[in-house]
């Protein structure tokens, strides 16, 4: 009883681990000998913060070690839903449900596996209650997990949305210093960029809840797999899919949506921005290939063109904006933005080569733009600015940084052997058999991704070493290294051997695309 | 049925009745000393009326008392329960308040009694003269109340602007329900609802519908009726303000709700877009005037009517879906309103009262505990998941799209947004700016069960148990049908 309990809240535990890790750092300060006015006494902080990160590494690790135990359980030759757990929750046909099946079950463990690298990162750089932080962190990773796992469009949502606060406080709070003016206020650009993100991303979803209660009103349940076995009258189709298309082109984000990811990227501490392009962006695109194509697809078969449209605009336009950027951590965000844009072109498709090539683009994707922003974060620690004009040279003082930052930047043009040449390849395979004009101007992006980031590498890691502040600067020490180390091994092994990764999601893609075939003639397209 | 048999059924009520007439003669007799034992006294008896709603004769079940001016029902008896919490809360967290501002008398527990007997009638009310008995019974209690403090300026003119206005929504109410009954040639709400039916050409008796609305739309300060809202709220004493936006709120609502469901449901067509053009406008009201607001008395005044406004999405939707959906909404907005209300209460800095959302700054570091229950309420105001607040905008939306109205929906999540922004502006005033002087610490117990219980049942407990909730909301809703 005891095991088929453990087999059947499997995922259950994975996501709330974390919760409990916070639960934790809670105790522990609260057990803190306290000041008169309530803060921590100045003898036991540094104990508290230390043992705060040593508590969020351990759960991070631990919930990452539970993943990879669902994994072991996970058996990728079955395309349906696996580890299905289910408990009765606000009734009437919406329930507490998770599962996973090929396509989310590699997102939960880009999620676990970031966590401790994002812990590690901050180990050093998050000076100012440590504890708070780490708590933050823990529960977005509950909330973020949760995304993935859901089976139920309801707690999908729950999740989905209630992920905005932990990453509004981590950017509002952590963020870096400066001050921008809006609307005749001039108030710190963290709390500016923090706000906007909010707001920009809670419009979005909200549409998305109004599509929700319209569904839930016509199929009496919120359940995943019987909303996508649901045939929605196909006038509705594209509303409804306008609606959740407003939510997941934000989180993406798409053009012309995309404007708050260079500030929220810029403003927020390393790990933040790790956590952002590493995981946040991707819950756009999984919502994407669980929402708008199983169950919208005769609208997504209608909107293909705009999509498209949008996608190359994005690819094109925003790579165009990084080669202008001063900014480092501006300039890989504006990256990010027309990675993305191979992702939804890929998506939209609704060919094996496209959406296999979307999910393998959304895996490297937060890999190596994970791994760039943790790049910044290396010189950022030690200069405390992110301007590309206050660098220069630094390979003669950090070889092994510059190697790093090396690869990753190939990395991110999409160099064959890495992990992000397999995906744009793919995607850009899956448009040309669709239309060989979108593939011939997507591939206008890779020319540029490689043009604005070997400025921004040539800028940074060469030239004379002639800046004062640099003479003295180190190279990575061994946390960094350990950390870079990791996410570049994975991103040389995904992009010599793909197969592994291909291997899980393709069965259920598979399903995806067969049934969304089915669904297109039943409808009369084609 | 006999008298006594009929008085039987309404022993909350009654015992309410006797017992702030006990407490009146006791006061008189112990003077202002004994103000806190009268308090206790208070809250002890409305926790009587609440066990007394659970163990009336046939339990839950319905009865019609009175030629069916009064009506114990799953409906009244939810919002009863509710009600008599508010009021109870209202009494104990105005303690510290009171004492420190010199106006320990003994009437304030007194009229608390008074004003939830009042609603206690509202609730039951399936007459048009026994609903305006209970609305005046609570109302006059309201304004002395609203007038307490009555050496401040701010405090009498709070009181007597209430007053004005509240009596000319009675007068149109009044009118109203005159017209309604010529027209229909009955008081009890269910003959009228038999007459609505019936008649083929009902004009009058709809200008009399929509005259009731507008002195109901008063009561719940919901726009265009809402501009006495944010000067009461400012001017009365703060632990008044917090009784002001909780329970009459929900008795008025839940009046409001019987009302238009048990005598005009012939009519819906008629009062449906009436009703979601006064939600939008209180959404609207509530969203954009707010943002401007730093006295968060106002600010809470303001997210009160756009709260209304959500609340009637509900109404609006005409259908017992709509009326769980207003019941699950007014449920999680009174715990909210009381626990932000006793945050606000916790305000106090060297024996004065702030109430500028800039005191805010920086609570995260001067008082954590405090900042975390202001931010889950807050959150849960926005309607933000996993907080409660969000399950309550869920089920009214539902509703909204059920009835075919998703033009209100979709206007109701953009005004969502838009509110979203000032609760956010709150949260950064305590998580991302500079420490203000920390507030005093010592605020008694009964502020911190407050400010700590309604943030653990927005998160997680509601979280958790929201079927619960929503099955009694649904069985409530279902006795009105």
């Amino acid at each position: 009883m005891t095991e088929s309990f453990a087999n059947q809240s499997w995922l259950s535990f994975i996501t709330f681990a974390p919760l409990v890790g916070a639960l934790f750092i809670a105790a522990a300060r609260m057990v803190a000998r306290k000041n008169d006015d309530g803060s921590i006494n100045a003898e036991d902080l540094p104990t508290v913060e230390r043992n705060s990160k040593i508590i969020a590494l351990v759960f991070t690790t631990f919930t990452f070690l539970l993943s990879l135990g669902a994994y072991a359980l996970y058996d990728p030759s079955v395309a349906g839903y696996q580890l299905v757990e289910q408990f009765p929750w606000l009734g009437g046909g919406i329930s507490y449900k998770m599962g996973v099946d090929g396509i989310s079950i590699l997102f939960v463990l880009l999620t676990t596996f970031f966590m401790p690298i994002c812990i590690l990162a901050s180990w050093n750089s998050i000076k100012s209650r440590v504890g708070d932080y780490m708590i933050a962190f823990l529960v977005l990773e509950t909330l973020m997990i949760g995304v993935f796992c859901a089976l139920d469009l309801f707690l999908f949502y729950f999740f989905f949305e209630g992920s905005l606060i932990p990453m509004f406080l981590i950017i509002g709070v952590w963020g870096s210093k400066g001050t921008k003016e809006f609307a005749g206020v001039v108030m710190p650009s963290r709390i500016y960029a923090s706000l906007k993100f909010f707001l920009y991303t809670l419009l979005g979803s909200l549409l998305m809840l109004i599509a929700m209660a319209w569904m839930y009103a016509q199929a009496g349940t919120t359940d995943i797999p019987a909303l996508q076995n649901y045939d929605f009258p196909a006038g509705a189709q594209t509303w409804l899919w306008i609606a959740f298309f407003a939510s997941f082109a934000v989180k993406m984000p798409m053009w012309p949506v995309h404007t708050w990811l260079p500030d929220a990227h810029v403003q927020a501490p390393t790990a933040g921005s790790v956590v952002l392009a590493a995981i946040l962006l991707k819950m756009g695109g999984y919502g994407f290939l669980r929402f708008s194509l199983p169950m919208f697809p005769l609208a997504s078969a209608d909107f293909a063109p705009f999509v498209f449209a949008l996608s190359v605009i994005a690819i094109i336009y925003t790579s165009l904006v990084a080669l202008a950027q001063e900014d480092i951590k501006k300039l890989i965000a504006y990256s990010s933005v027309a990675h993305m844009g191979f992702v939804t072109m890929g998506i939209f498709t609704g060919t094996e080569q496209g959406i296999d090539g979307a999910l393998f683009q959304m895996l490297s994707h937060g890999f190596i733009s994970g791994a760039l922003f943790l790049c910044v974060g290396v010189v950022y620690d030690r200069m405390h600015t992110r301007e590309i004009a206050a660098y220069g040279g630094l390979v003669h003082r950090m070889p092994l940084y510059a190697f790093l930052f090396l690869f990753f930047t190939m990395g991110n043009v999409g160099l064959p052997g890495t992990s992000g040449f397999v995906g744009e390849i793919l995607t850009m395979t899956g448009a040309f058999k669709l239309n060989s004009w979108i593939a011939f101007f997507a591939a206008f992006g890779v020319i540029l991704s490689a043009a604005y980031a070997l400025r921004l590498y040539r800028a940074v890691m060469y030239g004379k070493l002639e800046k004062e502040a640099l003479m003295t600067i180190t190279d990575v020490n061994t946390r960094e290294l350990a950390t870079l180390g990791v996410l570049m091994a994975f991103a040389l092994f995904l992009g010599f051997n793909p197969g592994p990764a291909l291997n899980v999601f393709s069965p259920a893609v598979d399903l995806l695309i067969e049934n969304y075939n089915t669904a297109l003639m039943a409808g009369g397209v084609n | 049925m006999g008298l006594f048999e009929t008085l039987s059924f309404a022993r909350p009520e009654l015992a309410l009745a006797i017992g702030a007439m006990a407490l009146l003669i006791t006061g008189v007799f112990l003077g202002d000393k004994a103000a806190p034992k009268i308090s206790i006294a208070a809250v002890a008896l409305l926790a009587i009326a609440g066990v007394l709603v659970f163990v009336s004769p046939g339990g839950g079940a319905t009865a019609s008392l009175f030629d069916g001016a009064f009506r114990i029902d799953a409906f009244s008896a939810f919002c009863k329960i509710l009600i008599y919490a508010a009021a109870g809360f209202a009494i104990l967290m105005s303690d510290r308040y009171l004492a420190g501002e010199k106006l320990g008398r003994f009437e304030y527990p007194v009229l608390i009694v008074l004003a939830a007997l009042g609603m206690s009638m509202m609730v039951s009310a399936s007459d048009l003269i026994s609903l305006y008995m209970g609305l005046e019974t609570q109302s006059l209690a309201l304004y002395i109340l609203a007038a307490f403090n009555r050496d401040s300026r701010r405090s009498t003119e709070a009181g007597l602007k209430y007053f004005v206005l509240g009596a000319l929504s009675s007068c149109l109410l009044l009118y109203g329900a005159s017209l309604v009954y010529g027209f229909t040639g009955s008081t009890v709400f269910t003959e009228i609802a038999k007459a609505a039916s019936l008649s083929g050409d009902n004009a009058g008796l709809v200008i009399g519908l929509v005259f009731m609305i507008s002195g109901l739309a008063f009561k719940v300060s919901a726009a265009p009726f809402h501009m006495w809202t944010p000067d009461v709220y400012e001017g009365s004493p703060t632990p008044v303000t917090a009784f002001f936006a909780a329970a009459p709120k929900l008795a008025a609502m839940a009046l409001f709700t019987r009302v238009l469901m048990s005598s005009f449901p012939g009519v819906l067509d008629d009062w449906q877009p009436v009703i979601a053009l006064i939600a939008l406008a209180s959404m609207l009201v509530g969203a954009f005037s707010a943002i401007a607001q730093t006295n968060i008395k106002r600010l809470m005044a303001y997210s009160s009517i756009g709260h209304m406004g959500y609340a009637l999405i509900g109404l609006a939707s005409g259908s017992s879906a709509g009326v769980s959906s207003v019941l699950i909404y007014m449920a999680i907005y009174i715990v909210m309103t009381v626990g932000t209300f006793a945050v606000i209460l916790m305000m106090r800095r060297r024996g004065g009262m702030t109430e500028n959302i800039s005191d805010l700054a920086g609570l995260s570091r001067t008082n954590m505990p405090m900042a975390l229950i202001l931010t889950v309420l807050l959150f849960s105001l926005a309607g933000v998941p996993p907080t409660a607040g969000f399950f309550g905008k869920w089920y009214v939306f539902l509703a909204a799209v059920d009835a075919g109205l998703i033009w209100l929906a979709v206007a109701g999540v953009l005004a969502s947004a838009v509110s979203a922004f000032y609760y956010l502006r709150v949260v950064w005033f305590m998580w991302f700016d500079d420490p203000a002087p920390a507030f005093e610490r010592d605020h008694g117990p009964a502020l911190g069960f407050a400010a700590w219980g309604s943030a653990l049942l927005m998160f997680p407990v509601l979280t958790v148990a929201m079927g619960y909730l929503r099955q009694v909301a649904e069985t409530a809703a279902a006795s009105l049908f």
